[in-house]
């Protein structure tokens, strides 16, 4: 119960999350964990509509620290998703994501970025706070769908 | 090749779904379907892909077909349509709603709109078994 996946996404709630991770994992609602969503009540009702009858709560990255600890208690199950490294070293500073799993569902192509997988690019910022994560207690892993191999964080940065 | 007149239609989809369902169009109706653009997500970032359906749409009235709603190509679709007052979208598509639209564009968007979520609808049929 609680958390049952944390994700980096730069789409957030879309195909993947919603079918493809969603029909395994049942969610009963995501938690979209973003500074700048969190003001935006026209991009919220956008994502509202791709995640059907599951509830969406929107929360800036301060108040997601404060309630990690109860949604990971809940009864209710969860999805948590960023779509940025930055969101997520926001997270975790402290150690509030030790001992827990990230997954790295999709970032693309930009500036600086480079391919590791075809469904992830990342630039040496991205790389090292991905890092950080890890020294701060979390496990992170590449995998896009529930089927598709499970990748560790240093195979991809081959350290 | 002229500008096609009328509303243009933009096909946004998942993988090579956009691609083919032009293609088919084109296959049935001919030259009508230089009126479609097919667009991939393929290896875009959200804003890329608003960006791209930017740039196919134009100034031009356009309607954007989605395949899900609940996907990247929905969303882009959805921004980019609120950024323009000339754009509208439609999610779910299917070969009988751009087969209606490359003959129909030439309606009024408040008229075409409805109609073709209407033929899209009507063309998902369950048949009975032969035997």
């Amino acid at each position: 119960m609680g958390i049952v996946l944390t994700r980096l996404d730069e789409r957030l709630i879309h195909g993947q999350v919603v079918l493809g991770w969603g029909s395994q994992l049942r969610p009963d609602r995501y938690l979209v964990v973003d500074d700048e969503l969190a003001a935006s009540d026209w991009e919220q009702e956008l994502y509202r509509l791709g995640a059907g009858d599951t509830d969406v709560i929107f929360s800036t990255v301060a108040e997601a620290r404060d309630r990690i600890p109860e949604w990971r208690e809940s009864q209710v199950r969860s999805i948590l998703l960023a779509r940025d490294v930055a969101t997520l070293k926001g997270l975790a500073a402290g150690g509030l994501l030790r001992g827990q799993s990230v997954n790295l569902g999709g970032l693309h192509h930009g500036s600086g970025r480079r391919e590791v997988l075809d469904y992830l690019h990342l630039s040496d910022d991205d790389a090292a706070g991905l890092a950080l994560l890890e020294e701060e207690g979390a496990q992170v892993w590449a995998q896009d769908l529930p089927d598709a191999p499970k990748v560790p964080l240093r195979s991809l940065l081959g350290s | 090749m002229s500008e096609p007149s009328g509303t243009k239609g933009i096909v946004v989809a998942h993988g090579a779904m956009a691609q083919g369902l032009v293609d088919a169009v084109r296959r049935i109706a001919g030259g009508a379907a230089d009126a479609l653009s097919p667009l991939s997500n393929e290896g875009l970032s959200p804003l890329d892909l608003k960006q791209a359906l930017d740039r196919l749409a134009g100034k031009a009235p356009a309607i954007l077909f989605a395949d899900l709603l609940s996907g990247s190509c929905g969303m882009a679709a959805l921004v980019s349509a609120r950024d323009s007052g000339q754009r509208a979208v439609v999610c779910g598509v299917n070969l009988p709603i751009l087969l209606d639209f490359v003959f129909h564009r030439d309606l009024p968007m408040e008229e075409l709109v409805p109609r073709l979520v209407g033929k899209g609808r009507d063309g998902i049929r369950s048949l009975p078994r032969a035997d």
